[in-house]
């Protein structure tokens, strides 16, 4: 890749919501904001091998963004006043503070999180608009077709500006609701991406995880205050830091007790471990954890043992039994039921696994439990059934590779 | 921008039954912060007669337009600024009338 192929993706990940956020503020409209980015990145395309690479590329990007927005306006109606109106916005606004940036895309976030909107297609949304995929990459994540993908994110931004979503940062009273909604959109992007569904898909999207980091990077910086965007951030990382050593050479996803602990990424696991610390401290003051920061907790334990035999599981259990009392969903109790296996022996865990069995009766990871449960307690027959019904149910590749091989292993 | 409120009622999940006095203080609530513009109850599906006269002589109907659980109960229109104050006034009429509510922006 020359230089300028390599700033020009740079500036791609790193100022396609900048430039969008800046137009949708300017023109309150997020179908002419995506346009404009879209035809000024192809201009830096034209334009800076010739000319050569901008000092600062973000601004350079903004205004041709701008200018191609006022042209579509233009084009589009031929109207007087309404092109008269735009010049005005245009050209009444002074040049923008580089503070503000930050939040005007802190404001698109919000925007395609609004709980006015379905949930997935917050989620798909938020990746176009602020992570600037491809309407293809996000079908693929979701498996649907592209056509299919391509309609809700536009009947959506039809929605913003019929139903007039406001385009802004939700006040501090609305905030703590709001957020909730945000992480949740990231927390399913990234686990999309850690876990990828589809025959035909790898089995980790590292281009998901990746933006679902780099989003929620950017709302810690914006609300650092906040802990459970910093335990969903070290929650993240944590899990982040395992991908090398989850997926073998053949494509099968390794076990946590299976993986090569020298593999996992040891500058993620110090920044995580950074995050988790302080809101332990933060609880040690009095402050309640909520899901996400306990969910990084546990994975802190996970990342501090260098062998599976050094894990703490009597530690793990004790924040499965804190986050069961903020989360009551069956999921919660399967991976709690883990670690009374780990501490209590696989008969305890199976009967409180059994008691999920209306709960999950569809959900993989619920019968590939049992099935490791049945497997540990001699009954061959039983585990067989249970891995069945979990390769059946499997989305993933790698899992069910991983799950066929097991089962195959059975005597 | 103006916004119509319905009011769904749930015949196999109804909502309590007098809420006249609370419904009555919250509209004064909105006549007061500039939001109201109309409001009403309607009479029981039972009421309502379809009329179709796209053909060549009007056809009379007899009930809703649609047959389900739920169906719309009364309606306000109101003035905000944007769907966000609609959606927290929205989530305060459906508690002061104890039924859903559903918003839409006219045109």
């Amino acid at each position: 890749m020359s230089d300028v192929e390599e700033a020009i993706t740079r500036a791609h990940h790193e100022e396609w919501a900048r430039v969008v956020a800046a137009v949708t503020r300017r023109f309150g409209d997020l179908d002419i904001a995506e346009e404009a980015a879209a035809e000024a990145f192809a201009t830096a395309v034209e334009r800076w091998p010739a000319d050569g690479v901008p000092p600062n590329p973000g601004a350079w990007l903004t205004t041709t963004a701008n200018r191609k927005a006022i042209d579509r306006i233009r084009r589009e109606n031929k109207r007087d006043d309404k092109h008269k109106e735009a010049q005005m916005v245009y050209e009444a606004d002074p040049p923008e503070p580089v503070g503000a940036i930050d939040d005007d895309r802190l404001r698109l976030i919000f925007t395609c999180c609004h709980p006015a909107l379905a949930m997935e297609t917050r989620v798909a949304l938020t990746l176009r608009m602020v992570g600037g995929l491809t309407v293809p990459e996000i079908a693929r994540a979701f498996l649907v077709a592209e056509s299919a993908m391509g309609q809700r994110i536009t009947r959506a931004k039809a929605k913003i500006k019929a139903a007039r979503i406001p385009y802004r940062v939700p006040a501090a009273e609305d905030l703590p609701a709001r957020l909730t909604g945000v992480l949740a959109v990231l927390y399913l992007a990234f686990n999309e991406g850690y876990l990828a569904t589809g025959p035909d898909t790898d089995p980790v999207r590292q281009d998901l995880t990746a933006e679902a980091i780099r989003l929620t990077r950017l709302i810690r910086a914006l609300l650092p205050q906040d802990g459970e965007v910093a335990g969903l951030l070290a929650l993240m990382l944590l899990t982040e830091a395992r991908r090398p050593a989850r997926i073998s050479v053949s494509g099968e996803l390794v076990a946590l007790d299976e993986q090569d602990r020298g593999a996992w990424d040891t500058g993620l696991i110090a920044e995580g471990h950074r995050l988790v610390r302080e809101r332990l401290a933060a609880a040690a003051a009095g402050v309640a954890l909520g899901r996400y920061q306990i969910l990084a907790a546990i994975n802190a334990v996970h990342t501090s043992a260098r062998d599976i035999r050094d894990t703490d599981w009597s530690q793990v259990l004790a924040l499965y039994d804190q986050l069961i009392r903020l989360d009551t969903s069956p999921i919660i109790a399967l991976n709690r039921a883990i670690a009374v296996a780990e501490l209590d022996g696989p008969e305890a865990a199976l009967a409180i696994v059994d008691r999920l069995a209306e709960a999950l009766a569809g959900y993989h990871a619920y019968h590939a439990t049992r099935a490791d449960l049945l497997r540990r307690l001699g009954q061959s027959q039983q585990s067989r059934a249970a891995y069945d019904r979990a390769i059946d149910l499997a989305g993933n590749t790698g899992e069910t590779a991983y799950l066929t091989r097991r089962r195959d292993q059975l005597q | 921008m103006q916004y119509l409120v319905s009011v769904i009622d749930d015949k196999s999940n109804p909502g309590s039954t007098d809420r006249r006095p609370a419904i009555s203080a919250f509209n004064e609530r909105l006549i007061a912060e500039g939001y109201w513009v109309f409001a009403g109850g309607l009479a029981d599906t039972d009421a309502a007669t379809v009329i179709d006269n796209r053909g060549e002589q009007a056809v009379f109907s007899d009930g809703p337009f649609v047959e389900s659980k739920e169906y719309l109960a009364g309606v306000w229109v109101w003035e905000a600024p944007d769907l966000d104050v609609a959606l927290k006034l929205a989530a305060e009429a459906s508690k002061v009338c104890d039924r859903k509510v559903e918003v839409r922006p006219f045109r």
